[in-house]
Protein backbone atom coordinates (compact mmCIF):
# COMPACT_ATOMS: atom_id res chain seq x y z
CA UNK A 1 0.00 0.00 0.00
CA UNK A 2 1.61 3.08 -1.13
CA UNK A 3 0.18 5.16 1.72
CA UNK A 4 2.16 3.22 4.40
CA UNK A 5 5.82 4.32 5.14
CA UNK A 6 8.33 2.42 5.89
CA UNK A 7 11.93 2.36 7.83
CA UNK A 8 14.92 0.96 8.07
CA UNK A 9 15.43 -0.42 11.55
CA UNK A 10 18.56 -2.65 12.39
CA UNK A 11 18.88 -5.28 15.28
CA UNK A 12 22.37 -5.94 16.68
CA UNK A 13 23.65 -7.70 19.42
CA UNK A 14 27.71 -7.12 19.24
CA UNK A 15 28.47 -9.85 21.12
CA UNK A 16 32.30 -11.15 21.91
CA UNK A 17 32.46 -14.54 23.41
CA UNK A 18 34.89 -16.52 25.06
CA UNK A 19 36.64 -19.58 23.35
CA UNK A 20 37.57 -21.57 25.86
CA UNK A 21 41.38 -22.76 26.05
CA UNK A 22 40.81 -25.86 22.88
CA UNK A 23 39.26 -23.64 20.54
CA UNK A 24 41.54 -20.13 21.64
CA UNK A 25 44.37 -22.49 20.93
CA UNK A 26 42.98 -23.33 17.41
CA UNK A 27 42.57 -19.58 16.65
CA UNK A 28 45.76 -19.05 17.63
CA UNK A 29 46.79 -21.30 15.21
CA UNK A 30 45.13 -20.11 12.46
CA UNK A 31 46.47 -16.55 13.41
CA UNK A 32 49.79 -18.18 12.18
CA UNK A 33 48.55 -20.24 9.48
CA UNK A 34 48.72 -23.74 10.78
CA UNK A 35 45.34 -25.84 11.63
CA UNK A 36 45.50 -27.93 14.45
CA UNK A 37 43.14 -30.81 15.89
CA UNK A 38 43.10 -32.65 18.76
CA UNK A 39 43.42 -36.15 19.18
CA UNK A 40 40.67 -37.93 20.89
CA UNK A 41 41.40 -40.88 23.54
CA UNK A 42 40.73 -43.56 20.51
CA UNK A 43 43.45 -41.60 18.42
CA UNK A 44 40.97 -40.48 16.24
CA UNK A 45 41.93 -36.95 15.13
CA UNK A 46 39.32 -34.06 15.88
CA UNK A 47 38.94 -30.84 13.46
CA UNK A 48 37.86 -28.14 14.49
CA UNK A 49 39.11 -29.49 18.37
CA UNK A 50 36.95 -30.32 20.86
CA UNK A 51 37.53 -29.55 24.90
CA UNK A 52 35.81 -33.10 25.52
CA UNK A 53 35.89 -36.44 23.86
CA UNK A 54 32.73 -37.14 22.25
CA UNK A 55 32.92 -41.31 23.27
CA UNK A 56 34.22 -40.68 26.44
CA UNK A 57 33.65 -37.07 27.64
CA UNK A 58 36.51 -37.30 28.89
CA UNK A 59 39.12 -33.79 28.53
CA UNK A 60 41.14 -33.62 25.77
CA UNK A 61 44.49 -31.75 25.44
CA UNK A 62 46.81 -33.64 23.13
CA UNK A 63 47.10 -31.59 19.86
CA UNK A 64 47.57 -32.49 16.85
CA UNK A 65 48.94 -30.53 13.02
CA UNK A 66 46.71 -31.23 10.31
CA UNK A 67 46.71 -29.77 6.83
CA UNK A 68 46.75 -27.38 5.58
CA UNK A 69 45.69 -29.62 2.33
CA UNK A 70 42.59 -31.94 2.17
CA UNK A 71 39.60 -33.54 0.31
CA UNK A 72 36.37 -32.50 0.26
CA UNK A 73 34.08 -34.96 1.57
CA UNK A 74 30.83 -33.00 0.52
CA UNK A 75 29.72 -29.72 -0.86
CA UNK A 76 26.31 -27.16 -1.74
CA UNK A 77 26.52 -24.52 -4.57
CA UNK A 78 25.75 -21.13 -3.72
CA UNK A 79 24.82 -19.65 -6.93
CA UNK A 80 23.82 -16.17 -5.57
CA UNK A 81 26.27 -15.02 -1.99
CA UNK A 82 24.51 -12.78 -0.28
CA UNK A 83 26.11 -9.57 1.19
CA UNK A 84 27.41 -11.12 4.47
CA UNK A 85 28.83 -14.51 2.84
CA UNK A 86 32.49 -15.12 2.85
CA UNK A 87 32.83 -14.61 -1.24
CA UNK A 88 31.46 -12.65 -3.32
CA UNK A 89 31.36 -14.57 -6.25
CA UNK A 90 29.52 -18.11 -6.45
CA UNK A 91 30.94 -20.35 -4.54
CA UNK A 92 30.78 -23.92 -3.07
CA UNK A 93 29.70 -24.79 1.12
CA UNK A 94 32.22 -27.65 2.20
CA UNK A 95 33.04 -29.98 4.48
CA UNK A 96 36.66 -30.63 3.99
CA UNK A 97 38.61 -33.18 5.90
CA UNK A 98 42.34 -32.08 6.36
CA UNK A 99 44.95 -34.79 5.80
CA UNK A 100 45.91 -36.40 9.25
CA UNK A 101 41.92 -35.14 10.55
CA UNK A 102 39.27 -37.87 10.86
CA UNK A 103 36.50 -35.16 10.92
CA UNK A 104 35.72 -32.69 8.52
CA UNK A 105 35.73 -28.98 8.54
CA UNK A 106 33.07 -26.71 7.09
CA UNK A 107 34.29 -23.73 4.77
CA UNK A 108 33.91 -22.03 1.46
CA UNK A 109 35.34 -23.24 -1.87
CA UNK A 110 36.49 -20.62 -4.38
CA UNK A 111 36.15 -22.16 -8.06
CA UNK A 112 35.24 -20.65 -11.23
CA UNK A 113 32.35 -23.22 -11.78
CA UNK A 114 30.01 -25.36 -10.23
CA UNK A 115 31.24 -28.73 -12.30
CA UNK A 116 34.41 -27.93 -10.75
CA UNK A 117 33.37 -29.14 -7.58
CA UNK A 118 33.32 -32.89 -6.82
CA UNK A 119 33.74 -35.19 -3.86
CA UNK A 120 37.28 -35.83 -3.17
CA UNK A 121 38.73 -32.72 -4.76
CA UNK A 122 42.03 -31.97 -3.15
CA UNK A 123 41.88 -28.14 -1.64
CA UNK A 124 44.18 -25.83 0.30
CA UNK A 125 43.39 -23.04 2.55
CA UNK A 126 43.93 -19.26 1.47
CA UNK A 127 44.92 -17.40 4.54
CA UNK A 128 43.69 -14.17 4.79
CA UNK A 129 46.40 -11.24 4.47
CA UNK A 130 45.79 -9.95 8.08
CA UNK A 131 44.92 -12.52 10.82
CA UNK A 132 43.78 -11.94 14.03
CA UNK A 133 42.36 -15.35 15.23
CA UNK A 134 39.22 -16.41 13.99
CA UNK A 135 37.63 -19.12 11.65
CA UNK A 136 37.80 -16.13 8.61
CA UNK A 137 41.31 -16.35 8.90
CA UNK A 138 41.25 -18.64 6.37
CA UNK A 139 39.62 -16.71 3.31
CA UNK A 140 38.44 -20.01 1.92
CA UNK A 141 39.80 -23.16 0.30
CA UNK A 142 41.18 -23.45 -2.99
CA UNK A 143 41.90 -26.69 -5.84
CA UNK A 144 45.04 -27.70 -4.76
CA UNK A 145 47.75 -27.51 -7.66
CA UNK B 1 54.59 -15.00 19.21
CA UNK B 2 51.35 -12.83 20.34
CA UNK B 3 49.06 -13.66 23.23
CA UNK B 4 46.88 -16.75 22.86
CA UNK B 5 43.15 -15.86 21.56
CA UNK B 6 40.84 -15.98 24.50
CA UNK B 7 37.93 -14.13 22.68
CA UNK B 8 36.25 -13.24 19.13
CA UNK B 9 33.30 -11.40 17.64
CA UNK B 10 30.10 -13.36 17.42
CA UNK B 11 28.05 -10.41 16.55
CA UNK B 12 23.98 -10.92 15.37
CA UNK B 13 22.41 -8.49 13.17
CA UNK B 14 18.85 -8.35 11.61
CA UNK B 15 18.35 -5.99 8.97
CA UNK B 16 14.48 -5.35 8.77
CA UNK B 17 11.92 -2.68 6.85
CA UNK B 18 9.70 -2.34 8.83
CA UNK B 19 6.00 -0.46 7.28
CA UNK B 20 4.28 1.79 9.90
CA UNK B 21 0.70 1.13 9.27
CA UNK B 22 -1.97 2.93 8.03
CA UNK B 23 -2.33 5.17 11.19
CA UNK B 24 0.91 5.80 12.12
CA UNK B 25 1.41 6.69 8.48
CA UNK B 26 -0.86 9.20 8.77
CA UNK B 27 0.69 10.33 12.00
CA UNK B 28 4.37 10.41 10.81
CA UNK B 29 3.23 12.57 7.62
CA UNK B 30 1.27 15.02 10.34
CA UNK B 31 4.67 15.23 12.21
CA UNK B 32 6.43 16.46 8.93
CA UNK B 33 3.98 19.23 8.33
CA UNK B 34 4.03 20.26 12.32
CA UNK B 35 0.68 18.58 13.30
CA UNK B 36 0.37 16.31 15.83
CA UNK B 37 -3.22 14.06 15.03
CA UNK B 38 -4.60 11.67 17.60
CA UNK B 39 -7.52 8.81 16.94
CA UNK B 40 -10.58 8.63 18.77
CA UNK B 41 -12.29 5.39 20.25
CA UNK B 42 -15.36 5.17 18.71
CA UNK B 43 -16.29 3.14 22.18
CA UNK B 44 -14.66 4.58 25.16
CA UNK B 45 -14.20 7.72 23.36
CA UNK B 46 -10.47 7.92 24.48
CA UNK B 47 -8.12 9.82 21.80
CA UNK B 48 -5.12 7.90 21.21
CA UNK B 49 -1.50 9.55 20.33
CA UNK B 50 0.36 8.37 18.71
CA UNK B 51 -2.27 6.32 16.99
CA UNK B 52 -2.21 2.71 16.16
CA UNK B 53 -5.50 1.94 14.46
CA UNK B 54 -7.18 0.39 17.10
CA UNK B 55 -7.90 1.42 20.62
CA UNK B 56 -5.80 -0.57 22.72
CA UNK B 57 -8.64 -0.69 25.81
CA UNK B 58 -11.44 -1.45 23.56
CA UNK B 59 -9.60 -3.68 20.98
CA UNK B 60 -11.61 -2.05 17.96
CA UNK B 61 -10.53 -0.54 14.81
CA UNK B 62 -10.25 3.68 15.25
CA UNK B 63 -11.13 6.19 12.11
CA UNK B 64 -11.94 9.01 13.60
CA UNK B 65 -9.36 11.51 13.48
CA UNK B 66 -8.17 14.48 16.02
CA UNK B 67 -5.88 17.17 15.62
CA UNK B 68 -3.94 17.44 18.88
CA UNK B 69 -2.21 20.88 20.40
CA UNK B 70 1.66 20.87 20.70
CA UNK B 71 1.55 21.28 24.34
CA UNK B 72 0.70 18.88 27.53
CA UNK B 73 1.70 17.80 30.65
CA UNK B 74 4.60 15.26 32.17
CA UNK B 75 3.23 12.27 33.92
CA UNK B 76 6.68 10.75 34.60
CA UNK B 77 10.00 11.19 33.45
CA UNK B 78 13.49 9.38 33.82
CA UNK B 79 16.70 11.43 34.00
CA UNK B 80 19.58 9.25 31.74
CA UNK B 81 23.12 9.33 33.92
CA UNK B 82 24.83 6.63 32.32
CA UNK B 83 26.60 6.37 29.34
CA UNK B 84 26.06 3.49 26.76
CA UNK B 85 26.82 3.39 23.05
CA UNK B 86 24.57 5.26 20.90
CA UNK B 87 24.18 8.15 23.16
CA UNK B 88 23.69 11.34 21.09
CA UNK B 89 23.14 13.60 23.82
CA UNK B 90 25.17 15.25 26.62
CA UNK B 91 24.53 13.82 30.17
CA UNK B 92 22.43 14.06 31.98
CA UNK B 93 19.17 14.33 30.28
CA UNK B 94 15.19 13.50 30.55
CA UNK B 95 12.99 11.55 28.43
CA UNK B 96 9.16 12.29 29.62
CA UNK B 97 5.68 10.62 29.05
CA UNK B 98 3.66 13.72 28.14
CA UNK B 99 -0.43 14.06 28.45
CA UNK B 100 -0.80 16.22 25.71
CA UNK B 101 -4.02 18.24 26.07
CA UNK B 102 -6.91 16.45 25.12
CA UNK B 103 -5.56 13.15 24.67
CA UNK B 104 -5.96 10.37 26.82
CA UNK B 105 -2.75 8.59 26.02
CA UNK B 106 0.75 9.92 26.91
CA UNK B 107 3.90 10.02 24.04
CA UNK B 108 7.19 9.77 25.04
CA UNK B 109 9.97 12.69 24.70
CA UNK B 110 12.78 14.40 25.50
CA UNK B 111 12.62 17.25 27.84
CA UNK B 112 14.97 19.90 27.17
CA UNK B 113 15.90 23.81 28.03
CA UNK B 114 15.51 23.18 31.70
CA UNK B 115 17.77 21.53 34.54
CA UNK B 116 16.81 17.97 35.05
CA UNK B 117 16.83 18.42 38.85
CA UNK B 118 13.70 21.01 37.78
CA UNK B 119 11.52 18.74 35.96
CA UNK B 120 8.46 17.02 37.90
CA UNK B 121 5.17 15.05 37.43
CA UNK B 122 2.58 18.31 36.38
CA UNK B 123 5.01 20.08 34.59
CA UNK B 124 3.73 21.81 31.80
CA UNK B 125 5.16 21.47 28.19
CA UNK B 126 5.61 22.29 24.44
CA UNK B 127 6.99 20.51 21.72
CA UNK B 128 10.07 22.43 19.65
CA UNK B 129 9.56 21.58 16.72
CA UNK B 130 12.65 20.75 13.99
CA UNK B 131 13.40 23.11 11.05
CA UNK B 132 13.42 20.08 8.58
CA UNK B 133 10.66 17.88 9.95
CA UNK B 134 10.99 14.46 8.90
CA UNK B 135 7.92 12.35 8.78
CA UNK B 136 8.81 11.02 12.39
CA UNK B 137 8.76 11.65 15.78
CA UNK B 138 12.40 13.44 15.09
CA UNK B 139 10.14 16.44 13.48
CA UNK B 140 9.77 17.28 17.07
CA UNK B 141 12.89 18.24 18.54
CA UNK B 142 12.27 17.87 22.35
CA UNK B 143 9.97 19.29 24.40
CA UNK B 144 10.46 22.50 26.86
CA UNK B 145 8.64 23.80 29.69
CA UNK B 146 5.98 26.72 28.96
CA UNK B 147 6.48 28.22 32.39
CA UNK B 148 2.89 27.88 32.71
CA UNK B 149 1.83 26.54 36.75
CA UNK B 150 2.00 22.95 37.16
CA UNK B 151 -1.09 20.75 36.18
CA UNK B 152 -1.09 17.72 38.44
CA UNK B 153 -4.67 17.45 38.25
CA UNK B 154 -5.43 17.16 35.03
CA UNK B 155 -2.92 13.91 35.15
CA UNK B 156 -4.79 11.67 37.25
CA UNK B 157 -5.00 8.52 36.37
CA UNK B 158 -2.10 8.55 34.08
CA UNK B 159 0.99 7.32 36.14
Amino acid sequence: MSDVLTAPYVLEYTYKRSTGPIIGRFFSALRDRRIEGVRCKSGRVLVPPQECDPETGESLSEFVSVGPAGVVTTWAWEADPRPKHPLQTPFAWALIKLDGADTALLSVVDVPTESTMKSGLRVRPRWRAERIGEMRDIECFEVAT
Amino acid sequence: MSDAVKLFKAPIRLEYTIPAGRATSRFCRGLASGRLYGQRCPECKKVNVPPRGACPTCGVPTEEEVLLPDSGTITTFCIINIAFAAQALELPYACASILLDGADSTLFHLIQEVPVAEIRMGMRVRAVWAENKLASLEAIRHFKPTGEPDALASIEGHF
